[in-house]
Order: structure tokens, then C-alpha cells, then sequence
């Protein structure tokens, strides 16, 4: 499997990004924003960090950037993509998901693990993982409040596009386990096709059990597969 | 235009010191030339009341690569890796400003560290207010660590670590010191050093704008009333900006272009060309016109001495320029040639054709003055408590009131502000003795810590100065690793003040004393002097930040309890003492008497022993016993896992709260599995270590046999009690 990781000035989980993906065995290449070409692949990242500063709205200028042209080209014709926390952002900005990320309830950056649950795991981003498994993940982010129109909502209810939802250690969703204040706790979600992957937790930050752990493995392995 | 003496005044700078310029000059100088002096000669550029003391410290060692006087100190961790760190002190611009100030004190102490060749892996801070009651606290307190969430988050480099203190002696004077930890190639190590005449001198980064101007007179001076109007000396940051530079910086580091390096920090464009000219004993050419410049129409002597952001000075390779230039416009960053090295051993300064400013390089750096101030030596307080004369107090509301005081409250609120995981090295997070990065790609790791005692060093400098040095180097093995090196960022009131100066002179020699005795050298530091409003000084703080090396990381070590009926043993001898400790503050108020006393030969072999016991893998968890005492370090163990403990009554020591709340030092409690008593018991026999079974661990209960039994779900409340109140 081949993937390219979009790197934007401020982009700043690119590198532990490329470290997940070459130890899942993905051949990666990194490709930097002003590049107009895109290499062929079949899985294209946009990783975390604060592109472009930030400056404006969390992703607004990346979402308009050069390379996003291709991106959303590459989109449209069924390569898989997945975009990581600002990455998340980002392809809100461009469309290719719904809704939108607001600032934290508190107001105040978060980092933390957390409990998520994989809410569809009949897609090629989770078929590795169980329905309903409970994943302990790292988040880092200061507007990861999704919030999206009611019909959008029960939209992605209607189609399982919801991919994951922030839970508490045994599996309850709720206001308590809501680390940021997303609308029915939904901290990823897919496009209708589901080639599409938008989620506010780092996977790539659990990897390793000397660092963390391997809750986020699994993500990879379903995309290799 | 006329030198007065009200100008030379404003500059920070004393009459006797102008008249030194004017004959090192041979002249008067223009006022270009006087802001230059200022921002060379003030203290915190010029260390003039500080070299004196500073020489004496211990800063050599088979490990040290760089001592103090570089950007940043250079230790060898083995193989081809070396780290790069150093701690500096934002005190005054994060009182005036609090965001920008502590936002900028991160970028600061970045650009330090990766101007060296590292990438930078870890940031540490260690952040002091006032009374959690004074009206300023809280958003000072806010501003604080959102600045520095805000810069280490947008940059991607974690903040792993630091402490957060509370005492009103930083009630119109915090202090907000920040540690920056890289990784290098040993022999890809970049220096300041200047080389070769006709070298191209390089801006890069950020363009100058108006901020900052100043700012380094206004850390040499003490606050008053009108303290809010040094806003504008404060600068503004800009993470974005300095990722860009870091980034196009180590790109061209990947090559040999660079003959020397620094970055613009306190003082500027003036304090970075003349340290890079006079190191390399040469002189340095800089036309002002080609300094890319944010606002219009500024002169000479603004840029000169604005501290505007994210901005370096490199020395080229001739026919380098090209395909460095290259680099910087990928990461779309000015690169401007504005000046060249000369035969002169001149600082020129040229503008529209004409030299503006010409003043000896020597006279700006070596002829700088030097202070050797009056001290005093503090004498021993004689005040004794007898506790008897106190209210009595059970011992579970003696422990409760030092567990939710907010000075030993849990801290998660503010470290859960910052991104510790960024880059996918961190081991171990805040909230442990040390934080545990990995060296990427390999299986070594560094551990990372910073400490201060400020009541122990305002009570008996000396003691104080050898205890934060002790402290630092067992929170290190308290983790597994062995210690190698300290930074130390030296926060004191105003040194003209006899007593100030004693201070530091005091801890400094206590300082001195502990790193040689444990080989724990000095590579980096900084001096902030000058803490202090309308005459009150803070208590003397003297802040370390320490590296430990980890030579294999397989699961690192920390102080959560990890299953029931494991022994605990207390390493290191109980005598009780309670003077300056926390139960005396926290349940009475009382800080009198003296720090407890340090015994080096005690601190080293404890602590040796106790890395032995890890490295053959027999320590299941393990924690120094500091403020508030054995009891203190047990809840700690206990409220932050599934376990409780419970613990024997003592037999020797009768009073159970000299026992439990002394601050006696070179202790540990380890929970060892039983079956490895014998092991552990031969060890420390065998070390001469003194040591006391203390009992077990045991499910959900912190038990201490016949005096108190909470659970550990409650002593984590109690412990996160003040924040949810604050």
C-alpha cells in the first residue's frame, strides 16, 4: 500500500505519523503543500498540528491551499483519506466532511487519553477492530467540539458514519465521558462513501506499549488489509 | 544629540558606568552607541554581578561536551547522541504581560537549543505566583499556561514536566523559567563562535519589528507602581513562525554551510552579532538598511535593540548563500545578507552609507564591568518549634491539609493544557518524580526533571543551595536513570541589597558543593536578578533542571503503587525533622528554623544503591520522600493507583508526626515483590544503606495501623479539591 502524508508549514504530527504508517509497512512519502502533484496512492493522511499557524480558523487556510486541490480530486475518486486532528479540521474546511469544530466547552486546550468506541467497524478504517470495542486514546487539540445540522446528524446515524463516539471506561456514553463538549459525543466521523475518515484522537500516538499503547494499531492494520 | 545624564539614566546604566564608556570610546557616545552599551552592559546580558560566583561553580565532567557560556550546555548520552539543554527565566515580561511573556520565554529557550544543531524533544517549566488569594494570581496564573501551552503545542514539541508553587512572596513578581531539551549527532554541533574574515553575516526568520525594545534593561531592573506601562518592552510570539525557522534551521544544518550560529534573543540584533564577533575575536559589519524590517521608518537604533521573535544571525560558507537562501524561501522565511566579518574587531554599524555606530567589540563584551558586590553571610536561625506548645492536630487532618493545599494539589488541570504526547517519545508524562523521553529510534531514554526549594534557600542558603541539587538528582533516580547534568536558572531579588547578594552567593557555593560531590556538573544557566517590587524582594529560588540517562527503556519506572502485598521499604535514615517543613506551614503558618540538613555521602550512596535495585530490575515502583514528609510521599503512591498501603507505626521514633511529616533528606520508599527481599535486603546490606521495612501494599485502603484509614478514591479527591474550588 502506498500513502502520502500532506505536510503544511505548522503541520507538526507529520513525523509520528510516517512512523506508524512505515511500521505498518506502508510505503510513504511525505509531500509538502506546495507541491502540485500528488504521487498515486492509495491512502493519502493529513496529519495534526497547527497549519499555516492556525491564523484565521483551525485548517481554514489549508483548506484552501494548492495541494487540497488534489486532494479533493483523489477524494472523489475513491482514495482513501484520513485526516487527524487538524487534519480533521482541515477536510471540514474543504467539504469533504460535514460540520465543523468548534472550540473546546472549557475553552482551554486539552490533552488527555480517553475512551473511545468504535461505533462501525465495517469500513476499511476499522474492520479490524470489534463493534463496540473500547479504545484508549490520546487527544491534543483546542477545537475538537464537533457540532454539525440536525440533519446531518441523523444522517450519519441513519448510515453509520459515525466511526467513533468519546465513552467512559466501560463503554457509557455521556455527558461525563464528553471530553469536549461534540455533539453526541462523536469524536470521528466518515463521509457517505466512507472512503473518508475525519477523527479528533491521535491513533498514531498508540503505537507502542512503552510509550503508551496499541489501541491505535488497529486503524492501520484495517487500511493495509 | 547630547548625552544627558537623565538619557544615560533611562538606559539602565549608572554614571560611573558612562564614564567608563566614554573612555573605553575615547569619546561620548551617539545614542545609537549608548542603547548598544545598555543592551550589552545590563545584568541580564552582562552576568556583571554574577560572573564573580558563576566561575566557581562545578561545570566539568566526562560527559560534558559544552559547559555554561554557549547557547545551551552539550552533554554525551553515548553512541553518536548528544543532548542540548538549558533553563532561562521570563520572570519580568510574564508579570507585565503573562501570555506573551511566558509564550516567548518557551520560544526563547527553543531557539537556544536548536541554534546548537538539536532538535528539540522536550520542554520543561518551573512557574511561581503569589497567594492563590491575591487578586493578580489567577490570571496571571491563566496567562501563564496558556502562553506556554499555546507556543509548545502550535510548535509540536511536548511539555513533559515542571512544578507549579504558590507563595506570596511572588505576589507582584512571578517567576516563569523555561527548560528546552534536544537531541543532536555529536558531531554535528553548532556553535556561536565566529570564523574567517568577509564571511557573509545572514538574517533569517522573522521580520524586526517595533516590541521588545528594551527588554533586557527591563529584566535588570526592579518593578514599581508604574510597572504596567513596560508593556511595549514586552515581546510578542509567534510559534508558527518559529516551527518554520526550526525547521528551515536544521535543514541547513543538514549540510556544511554554517560557520556560527545564534539566535536573536535578549538584546537582539546587537547582543547576537556581538557575541558571535567576540568570541571569534573579529569584528562585524551590519548595514541597518537591508534588516528586514515589520513597520516603516525605523531607525538604526530600533533595531538595534528590538527583541522581536524568531529570528537568527548565521555566519556562511562562502558561495553558500544560494542554496541556503533556497531553503528559507521553501519555508518562506526572510534571508538577507546584511552585514560581513572584518579584520576590525569593530561593531560597525552603517545606514544609508554612512557608519552610524563604531564601537570596539571588546569594550561591549570583555571590558564590560564586573561587580564583585558586597555580601553577607546569613547566619543560622536559632528559633526551635517545640510541638508541644502547638494545637495538636490528628495526623489524617495534618495530611489532608498539605494534600489539597494548592501547593501539593494535583496539577493535571494545567498540565492537561499542554500537548505532552507530540512526537511520540513520551514515556512518562508530568506527574511523576521525572518525565522519561525516548532518544527516537533507539531504546535509551533520558529522564527530566526540575526542582526548587525557595523556603529552604530563603531560611539557609547554603543548605537550600545543596538541597534543590539533591532533590533534582533523586527525582532522576527515582525513575531509573543516572543523573549526568543540570541547568539552573537563578531567580534573586536585587543584588545591590547585601543580603540578596548573600543569598546568592550562598546557594551558590551549596550549589557548587552538591554537583561536585555527586558529579552532577553545571552545563547551562541563566541569572535573573532584579526580582522584586518597590523594594520587596522574592525569597532567593534557584531553580534545576536536571538529565538522567536511561540506557535501555523497556517499562519505565514511576511512584503508582502496582499490586497488593508488596513490601515497602523505606530507604535512608528518619530523624524527624520538621523546621521549614510543609506540615508546619500548611497546618500553622509557621516557616521558621532551618532547612534539614543535607549529608552528601548519605544522598550519593542511597541513591547509587537504590539505581542498582532498578537496573537488576527489582523495584516495582519507587518515590523520594520530599515536602510534607514520608506520609506525604505514600499518599502520592497511593491516590494515584488501584492500591492502598498499609503502614507499621514506627519503633524507634516515638512522635508519630516527627516521623511521618519530617523532611529529613536521601530517602525513598520502594515496593519491592516479597520474594526479592532477600535480594534487596543483601544489596542494601552490602551498601550500608539504612533502611526500614515499612509494611505492604494492600487493596483500596492508605492505612497506618491504629491512626487512619482513607481510601485511596478519597485521597485522590482531597488531592484534587483546591483546583475544583479555585
Amino acid at each position: 500500500m502506498k500513502s502520502s502524508v500532506i505536510v503544511f508549514p505548522g503541520s507538526n504530527c507529520d513525523r509520528d505519523i510516517a512512523v506508524a504508517l512505515e511500521k505498518m509497512q506502508f510505503k510513504n512519502t511525505m509531500i509538502w503543500h506546495k507541491e502540485t502533484v500528488l504521487p498515486k496512492s492509495d491512502l493519502i493522511v493529513i496529519p495534526g498540528g497547527f497549519s499555516y499557524g492556525d491564523y484565521l480558523r483551525s485548517g481554514a487556510i489549508a483548506g484552501k491551499s494548492k495541494i487540497i486541490d488534489e486532494v479533493i480530486k483523489a477524494a472523489n475518486s475513491g482514495c482513501l483519506i484520513l485526516g487527524i486532528c487538524n487534519g480533521f479540521q482541515i477536510l471540514t474546511e474543504t467539504g469533504l466532511l460535514r460540520g465543523t469544530l468548534l472550540r473546546n466547552k472549557n475553552l482551554k486546550f486539552i490533552n488527555k487519553d480517553v475512551r473511545i468506541r468504535v461505533m462501525n467497524n465495517d469500513t476499511k478504517f476499522s474492520n479490524k477492530y470489534k463493534k463496540d470495542q473500547i479504545l484508549k486514546i490520546n487527544i491534543a487539540h483546542n477545537e475538537g467540539n464537533f457540532f454539525t445540522d440536525r440533519k446531518h446528524l441523523e444522517e450519519l446515524k441513519k448510515d453509520e458514519l459515525i466511526a467513533f463516539k468519546y465513552c467512559d471506561e466501560k463503554g457509557n456514553i455521556n455527558e461525563e465521558s464528553n471530553p469536549n463538549g461534540s455533539i453526541d459525543n462523536i469524536a470521528g466521523i466518515f463521509n457517505s462513501k466512507k472512503n473518508i475518515l475525519g477523527m479528533m484522537p491521535h491513533p498514531e500516538r498508540m503505537i507502542d506499549e512503552v510509550i503508551s499503547n496499541k489501541d491505535g494499531l488497529n486503524l492501520f492494520s484495517s487500511l493495509i488489509n | 544629540m547630547k548625552i544627558t545624564n537623565e538619557i544615560v539614566e533611562k538606559h539602565g546604566l549608572k554614571p560611573e558606568e558612562f564614564e567608563i564608556i566614554k573612555k573605553l570610546l575615547k569619546r561620548e557616545p551617539n545614542l545609537l552607541e549608548l542603547g548598544v552599551f545598555s543592551a550589552m552592559w545590563n545584568e541580564h546580558c552582562s552576568y556583571k554581578s554574577s560572573r564573580i560566583h558563576l566561575k566557581k561553580l562545578f561545570t566539568k565532567g566526562k560527559r560534558v561536551i559544552q559547559g555554561p557560556g554557549e547557547n545551551a550546555g552539550v552533554i554525551d548520552i553515548g553512541d553518536d547522541d548528544a543532548i542540548i539543554f538549558k533553563i532561562e527565566s521570563h520572570n519580568h515580561p510574564s508579570y507585565i504581560e503573562p501570555y506573551q511573556g511566558a509564550a516567548t520565554g518557551v520560544g526563547g529557550i527553543l531557539r537556544d537549543v536548536f541554534t546548537m544543531g538539536a532538535r528539540p524533544i522536550a520542554l520543561l517549566n518551573s512557574i511561581h505566583f503569589g497567594d492563590p488569594k491575591h487578586p493578580k494570581t489567577k490570571s496571571l496564573l491563566n496567562g501563564v499556561v496558556s502562553g506556554i501551552g499555546g507556543y509548545g503545542n502550535c510548535i509540536g514539541i511536548p511539555t513533559v514536566a515542571g512544578e507549579t508553587k504558590f507563595n506570596e512572596t511572588y505576589n507582584e513578581n512571578i517567576l516563569v523559567n523555561a527548560m528546552a531539551v534536544g537531541h543532536a549527532k555529536k558531531d554535528k554541533i553548532f556553535y556561536s563562535k565566529a570564523k574567517g574574515i568577509n564571511k557573509s553575516v545572514v538574517y533569517v526568520g522573522s521580520k524586526t519589528g517595533r516590541d521588545g525594545i528594551h527588554g533586557a534593561s527591563m529584566a535588570s531592573a526592579e518593578f514599581d507602581e508604574n510597572s504596567d506601562e513596560k508593556k511595549p518592552t514586552v515581546q510578542v510570539g509567534d510559534p508558527f513562525t518559529e516551527k518554520l525557522l526550526m525547521e528551515a534551521c536544521l535543514e541547513l544544518m543538514k549540510d556544511n554551510s554554517i560557520i556560527s550560529i545564534q539566535d536573536m534573543g535578549a538584546a537582539g540584533l546587537t547582543s547576537s552579532s556581538v557575541e558571535m564577533a567576540s568570541k571569534g575575536s573579529l569584528g562585524i559589519e551590519l548595514h541597518l538598511d537591508k534588516v528586514p524590517c515589520r513597520e516603516e521608518n525605523m531607525t538604526p537604533y530600533e533595531m538595534m535593540l528590538s527583541e522581536s521573535q524568531e529570528r537568527m544571525l548565521i555566519i556562511l560558507e562562502d558561495g553558500k548563500e544560494n542554496a541556503a537562501k533556497r531553503i528559507f524561501d521553501k519555508w518562506d522565511l526572510d534571508f538577507v545578507v546584511i552585514g560581513k566579518t572584518t579584520d576590525t574587531n569593530n561593531l560597525t554599524l552603517k545606514y544609508k552609507n554612512n557608519i552610524v555606530g563604531e564601537i570596539p567589540i571588546e569594550a561591549l563584551a570583555s571590558k564590560a564591568p564586573i561587580y564583585d558586590r558586597k555580601w553577607i553571610k546569613k547566619k543560622p536561625q536559632k528559633n526551635k518549634i517545640d510541638l508541644k506548645n502547638l494545637k495538636k492536630i490528628k495526623i489524617e487532618d495534618a495530611l489532608i491539609n498539605i494534600l489539597s493545599s494548592p501547593n501539593h494539589s494535583n496539577k493535571s488541570w494545567i498540565t492537561n493544557q499542554y500537548d505532552q504526547m507530540v512526537m511520540c517519545d513520551t514515556a512518562q508524562k508530568s506527574g511523576s518524580d521525572a518525565a522519561i523521553i525516548r532518544i527516537h529510534n533507539k531504546d535509551k531514554a533520558i529522564a527530566i526533571s526540575v526542582d526548587s526549594s525557595a523556603n529552604y534557600c530563603k531560611s539557609f542558603p547554603l543548605t537550600g543551595g545543596k538541597q534543590i541539587v539533591c532533590e533534582n538528582w533523586r527525582n532522576l533516580i527515582a525513575v531509573g536513570a543516572k543523573p549526568i547534568a543540570i541547568t539552573n536558572c537563578l531567580n534573586f531579588g536585587n543584588p545591590e541589597n547585601q543580603e540578596i547578594m548573600g543569598e546568592f552567593a550562598e546557594c551558590l557555593e551549596g550549589i557548587k558543593e552538591a554537583c561536585k560531590f555527586l558529579n552532577y556538573p553545571v552545563v547551562s544557566g541563566n541569572v535573573s536578578f532584579y526580582n522584586g517590587t518597590n523594594k520587596k524582594n522574592i525569597h532567593p529560588t534557584p531553580v534545576i533542571g536536571g538529565v538522567g540517562l536511561i540506557n535501555k527503556l523497556s517499562k519505565p519506572l514511576n511512584h503508582k503503587f502496582k499490586k497488593e502485598n508488596s513490601f515497602l521499604l523505606l530507604i535512608g535514615k528518619t530523624f524527624g525533622h520538621l523546621e521549614q517543613s510543609c506540615f508546619l506551614k500548611e497546618n500553622y503558618s509557621i516557616d521558621l528554623g532551618m532547612p534539614p540538613e543535607i549529608n552528601l555521602l548519605n544522598e550519593k550512596n542511597n541513591g547509587e544503591s537504590l539505581l542498582q535495585l532498578i537496573n537488576e530490575d527489582l523495584v516495582l515502583s519507587s518515590h523520594d520522600v520530599s515536602n510534607g514528609g514520608l506520609i506525604t510521599t505514600l499518599s502520592e503512591m497511593s491516590l494515584s493507583s488501584l492500591y492502598g498501603a498499609k503502614i507499621n507505626k514506627p519503633k524507634k521514633l516515638t512522635n508519630l508526626i516527627n516521623y511521618f511529616f519530617g523532611e529529613d533528606q536521601a530517602r525513598y520508599v520502594i515496593e519491592i515483590e516479597p520474594h526479592n527481599f532477600t535480594k534487596v535486603e543483601k544489596i542494601l546490606k552490602n551498601n550500608d544503606i539504612f533502611f526500614e521495612n515499612i509494611g505492604y501494599t494492600q487493596e483500596e485502603y492508605f492505612e497506618i495501623e491504629g491512626e487512619l484509614k482513607i481510601s485511596t478514591k478519597e485521597l485522590f479527591k482531597i488531592n484534587n479539591r483546591w483546583y475544583n474550588n479555585y
